[in-house]
């Protein structure tokens, strides 16, 4: 194997400047990140925002449009897509789904049910489940073939609030006994963040990323991420340079319009009269560096020529 | 033992319903009952064009069945229509093109009925050799790549993202289906095609714990009604073609009739509605 002497460990996959592009329109844009073995990943950020397009992207699902996406030359993925239905047609017991897109040995497919304890459900259809039996027998296969990176999207929906701790606390310990990368994609901001290394706040484009020590400080995240607030995203502010506009656009801390809010491209283009109509209709938020952001709609295709004017 | 023609037609049968079995599951699974009618109609155009420059019928059919599968598949990327109106427009239009350059050649005479409704009493022996061959060559791929199949079913998106390849898998999957219903045509014809994949696997779900079985007990299902549906012709003088079919239908509603067997049934009352 070739190893770069600058780096001791091997990124598992990494993203640089990747965008997708569907009839016209980024539905992301820009996104840079890099997972390596052990550590864990979380994407967060509202409907529309590009999450599953990125872990899709980043696992090959999704071809990018621009910019680069590495993967480690024999990557094992191991995937619980967001949506999942399996036809009441087939007729697949959970010990069947285990070895669904490789062979697994009986104490393999065993030891994965035990740790997300379904092991009692093994010759249940999969129909028959509730979801959260559904989710965890996901991650069950998903695990059960060891893999070198865990993609899960939203693996906890259909979950009870118990069972979701349960879940990320089954994920900690699968990073920590298996050493593999995971890619984690959630909604659910608050319960993620005690066991993920890096977050990754996406709306379109990458809005800002960080530890999540650093925002667990933040009283404003305790006072409204602390005590759990039901199962709906959460509105909050916090600390950012630009404010999303309805129309796509981004409102800077100085009054400047972009069609983008990364800073290598905050190139002014209007000024926004004050008091004037874009005023009521922001939407956005102010946020900042480590924020899981919940605003608006990503940015349109007109983004690309203003870059470039 | 094979000059007998109700044998070769026995022998000929078994051996489409075998193969159409694990085939006709894949269609239910996937929800192509429509798309398997629709490349089964095609095969008209394939005689018709067969005909008109006289090239051997088999390949024709099956060129023509394979290619309006791949026209589908360049429609459904466009997607201006749904594959359910694309479905009905290939579907007609191969079939109504097919019956109408078959109206303009005055100078052969062909046994329309025969291609739409199947002759499997006339089934000579290449005819047999062929359907088994054919069905051993078809049951051996999906056997090969069994796996790719029942991921990508399941699961497209995941059967890519875990090393398989569901668009090669998809491909090679219609190819199969065109194979099948080029020999096919023979023995329940155009218009019954789709119902000797659709209703056997049909039948099997109820019996069925995993993929692999119902697999198998579609082939014996299929068996049993073309058993069953040549006896029933031979005996009260009915065509034979649809006469397998109905056997196979009645199988479908004895089956009806029985208890399923649930795995897991424990359960499913409280989760019945739990995902959507």
């Amino acid at each position: 194997m070739l190893q770069t002497p600058t780096k001791t460990v091997q990124p598992l996959v990494s993203l640089a400047g990747v965008g997708v592009r569907r009839q016209g329109r980024w539905l992301v844009r820009g996104v840079e990140f890099s997972i390596a073995p052990g550590e864990i990943v979380t994407l967060i950020g509202p409907n529309g925002s590009g999450k599953s397009t990125t872990a899709k992207t980043a696992i090959g699902v999704l071809k990018a449009d621009e910019g680069r996406v590495e993967r480690k030359a024999g990557l094992k993925v191991g995937y619980v897509p967001q949506k999942l239905s399996v036809d009441w047609t087939m007729p697949l017991t959970i010990d069947r789904l285990m070895t669904l897109t490789s062979p697994l040995k009986g104490a393999e497919i065993d030891a994965a049910l035990d740790a997300t304890g379904i092991r009692h459900l093994a010759r249940a259809e999969v129909q028959h489940l509730s979801g959260g039996e559904f989710q965890r027998a996901l991650l069950a296969r998903a695990i059960a073939r060891k893999p070198d990176l865990l993609v899960l999207d939203e693996p906890v929906q259909g979950v009870d609030f118990s069972g979701e701790i349960a879940l990320y606390d089954l994920i900690k310990t699968i990073r920590n006994t298996t050493g593999c990368g995971i890619l984690l994609i959630s909604h659910d901001l608050h319960v993620v963040m005690a066991e993920t290394d890096t977050v990754i706040c996406l709306n379109g484009h990458v809005c800002c990323r960080g530890t999540p020590e650093i925002v667990s400080q933040s009283p404003e995240y305790l006072k409204l991420f602390g005590a759990r607030a039901g199962q709906t995203l959460a509105f909050y502010n916090h600390n950012h340079d630009h404010t999303h506009l309805p129309d796509g656009r981004v409102l800077h801390a100085d009054g400047s319009i972009t069609d983008d809010c990364r800073p290598d491209d905050g190139r002014p283009v209007d000024i926004l009269p004050t008091g004037g109509r874009a005023g009521p209709m922001r939407i956005g938020h102010v946020h900042g560096p480590n924020c899981g952001c919940d605003h608006g709609p990503a940015p349109t295709g007109r983004g690309e020529e203003r870059r470039n004017a | 033992m094979l000059d007998d023609f109700f044998i070769r037609a026995l022998v000929a049968g078994v051996g489409l319903a075998i193969t159409a079995g694990p085939l006709g599951c894949f269609v239910v699974w996937r929800r192509m009952a429509y798309f398997g009618d629709t490349m089964a109609h095609s095969a008209l155009l394939g005689v018709a064009l067969s005909l008109l420059m006289e090239f051997n019928l088999l390949l024709s059919v099956f060129i023509v069945a394979a290619s309006v599968s791949l026209l589908l598949l360049l429609l459904q990327r466009r997607g201006t229509l749904s594959t359910d109106a694309l479905l009905g427009i290939l579907s007609h239009a191969t079939l109504a093109i097919g019956l109408v350059i078959v109206s303009f050649m005055t100078w052969v005479r062909i046994d329309l009925v025969g291609f739409l409704f199947g002759d499997i009493l006339a089934v000579t022996r290449a005819d047999v050799d062929l359907v088994w061959g054919g069905g051993i060559l078809v049951t051996f791929a999906i056997v090969w790549m069994w796996r790719p199949l029942i991921a990508s079913t399941v699961n497209p998106e995941l059967a890519e993202a875990e090393g398989l390849q569901p668009e090669r898998t998809r491909l090679a999957f219609m190819l199969l289906m065109a194979l099948v219903i080029a020999i096919a045509m023979k023995i329940v014809g155009i218009l019954l095609i789709t119902s000797l994949l659709i209703i056997p696997a049909a039948t099997a779900r109820r019996f069925s714990t995993s993929p692999e079985i119902m697999a198998v007990l579609a082939s014996v299902v299929g068996a049993l009604a073309v058993i069953g549906g040549l006896f029933g012709s031979l005996k009260f003088d009915t065509p034979s073609g649809p006469s397998i079919v109905v056997a196979a239908l009645a199988l479908f509603i004895l089956s009806l009739l029985t208890k399923p067997r649930m795995s897991g049934a424990d359960h499913s009352a409280a989760s019945q509605g739990g995902r959507a």
